[in-house]
């Protein structure tokens, strides 16, 4: 791009007034970015070593906020291992099966159109609603999830029993994942179909006079050549499970006994019930760091498996 | 001589057969994918349309005997979804013109136009991208309540209206437009807010599709920060009032799902009519215009 930047030096010549024209364009969007991000971040910053309640002055805690979460506070490990798990449970799921989908959807079939457009429509539904809906889906007691498991145990004589998916402390999670998976697997399934799409049918043709087999050559040309799509999506999938909220809020309500509950959710209560707005700043940070750590990680790790074109 | 696969040593009718049964193999696997995919919303439909004694029963009925329309009217009525459905549009429309116009206007100046600072400031947008919202929940909430917009659609519409993505994924655009266009009309004596106009938002005519209709779903969707910032039941939005019916008619399954379907109806119908622009706008503006 060294054509515009010439240009841009000419038209500085031309144009005195630039310099202040660009803080005009750039006024608008400044000033909301100031006040609605950047300041934030600054008075989240500062507010993470307090101790407040919105009615008594703020007192200054030093890190006491994070010492207590890390060592005393036993519901916010808790809920620090959820939420891992719910990073460990979604991300695979959604990158396997919507590889999964988007090489199976990327052949001449017909009818094509109709399946991408099932498979996406739950990305852009409204996680209450279809959580909600879930909630129904799954119950054990009257979900048509049950309802089927019940059917084939009739059927068969086989003697199984719907799991209560919703109620017990084991399963909470995977039904707050198979909510996640199910709503945003298409979302990855359209981005892989764009991957494989670039993937040059000539290295395929290579691979076939070869002799290579189709499994031979998903695993030597699609799997390298889809790498740096797997990895942006590792890489916002993971941050997005991180930051699950809605998604057990609506649907089991963090339960049972905290079993579902996430870290959003537990910077929810702190904030927005308990009136602990320190602790929750505390526990925003605490996040960041740990996403960002996870992201470096990532970016770390990828020089080992992610092929990029030269 | 290469080594011949087996394939072509198969006569070329036996191939035919292999590729039709690997076919109906494929539609099969699709075929059970979108019933999953699609039985969350076949049975929220068939809930929403029958008499409670229908609703508990095993095997579970799919049909329903009887069909109560009134549900709708029932779940409805219970709560101002009208006035949801007014906050919800109003929001999300405003948001997006707010981040349409702002982001533009800042990508222009960040591609464009020559001044001090210009690179520390953009670098600080990005770097904003990096923080998670739940850090910004917090203080924002504070902000909104020292300004006294709790309640008020400047605290619904403002904190979510400016956005380093869309002004990035507006400067990756801009970027792409040919210099000589705007030369052309400076020559003509264009200002700057003309150029950016008449030249540059005239091109960049997709990538503003692609953001409106992202920016405007996302909105459409967002729960966590209206959830945060209303209180009042004529203040909600749609998924915020959806979650405060289901507080109140938790075990009225037939209403529950009527409401679901009453949440969810516009935007699946504009889906279907217009799915190749919705799923082109989430995918681009989801990849950050990669």
């Amino acid at each position: 791009m060294a054509k515009p930047q010439r240009i841009d030096s000419q038209w500085k010549h031309w144009n005195p007034q630039q310099q202040s024209e660009g803080y005009l364009f750039l006024l608008p969007s400044l000033f909301g970015f100031s006040t609605f991000v950047i300041i934030p971040i600054l008075i989240s910053l500062a507010l993470s070593f307090t101790e407040w309640d919105l009615i008594r002055p703020v007192s200054f805690a030093g890190f006491g906020n994070y010492y207590e979460l890390l060592t005393a506070d036993r519901i916010f490990l808790k809920v620090a291992g959820n939420t891992l798990i719910y990073v460990i449970l979604i991300v695979p799921g959604q990158l396997l099966l919507g590889l999964i989908l988007a090489v199976a959807l990327n052949q001449s079939l017909r009818g094509i159109l109709c399946y991408r457009l099932v498979i996406f429509m739950p990305v852009i539904t409204n996680i209450v609603a279809v959580a909600i809906v879930f909630q129904f889906f799954l119950n054990r007691d009257f979900g048509i999830a049950s309802g089927w498991i019940w059917q084939i145990a009739d059927a068969t004589g086989w003697p199984v029993a719907p799991p209560d998916w919703l109620n017990s402390q084991e399963l909470s999670k995977v039904a707050v994942a198979m909510l996640t998976v199910w709503k945003n697997v298409g979302f990855s399934m359209m981005i892989y179909l764009a991957g494989l799409q670039s993937v040059p049918d000539s290295l395929y043709d290579a691979a076939r006079v070869d002799g290579a087999g189709n499994w031979q050559s998903f695993f030597h040309i699609t799997l390298p050549m889809v790498s740096p799509t797997t990895f942006f999506l590792l890489i916002i999938q993971m941050i997005g499970a991180f930051q699950l909220f809605a998604e057990p809020y609506v649907l089991t309500r963090g339960g049972p006994a905290q079993s579902s509950l996430s870290i959003v959710q537990y910077i929810y209560q702190n904030a927005f019930e308990y009136g602990l707005m320190g602790k929750a700043a505390a526990i925003a940070w605490l996040l960041f760091v740990v996403i960002l750590f996870m992201t470096l990680v990532q970016f770390w790790l990828q020089r080992r498996w992610v092929h990029y074109e030269s | 001589m290469n080594l011949k696969t087996l394939e072509t040593q198969k006569s070329p009718k036996a191939v035919k057969m292999d590729r039709k049964l690997q076919r109906g193999l494929l539609h099969l696997f699709l075929m059970i994918v979108s019933f999953i995919m699609l039985t969350p919303f076949l049975w929220m439909l068939s809930t929403s349309l029958k008499f409670p004694n229908e609703i508990f029963t095993y095997p579970p009925i799919w049909i329903p005997s009887k069909i109560r329309w009134e549900n709708y009217f029932d779940a409805f009525n219970a709560v101002p979804f009208g006035r949801y459905y007014f906050n919800s549009i109003l929001v999300a429309l405003s948001v997006t013109c707010i981040v349409l116009l702002t982001s533009s206007l800042a990508a222009y100046a960040f591609s464009r136009l020559k001044f001090r600072g210009r690179e520390i400031l953009f670098i600080t947008y990005l770097a904003t991208l990096m923080i998670p919202f739940p850090v910004l929940l917090i203080p924002n909430f504070l902000i909104v309540r020292e300004f006294g917009w709790h309640d008020t659609y400047a605290a619904l519409i403002l904190p979510p209206a400016f956005s380093a993505v869309a002004t990035f994924l507006y400067r990756q655009a801009f970027r792409g437009i040919p210099p000589e266009l705007d030369d052309a009309a400076r020559i003509d004596g264009a200002s700057s807010w003309r150029i950016w106009w008449n030249v540059i938002m005239p091109n960049a005519g997709p990538v503003t599709a692609a953001l409106g209709i992202f920016t405007f779903l996302g909105n459409w969707n967002e729960f966590l920060w209206p959830l945060v910032v209303t209180n009042r039941a004529e203040m909600r939005t749609i998924p915020v009032g959806l979650s405060f019916f289901q507080g109140q008619y938790s075990v009225q399954w037939e209403l529950l799902m009527s409401a679901a379907v009453i949440a969810l109806l516009p935007i699946v119908v504009i889906y279907l009519f217009a799915q190749k622009w919705i799923i082109r706008g989430v995918t681009i503006s989801g990849m950050g215009g990669r």
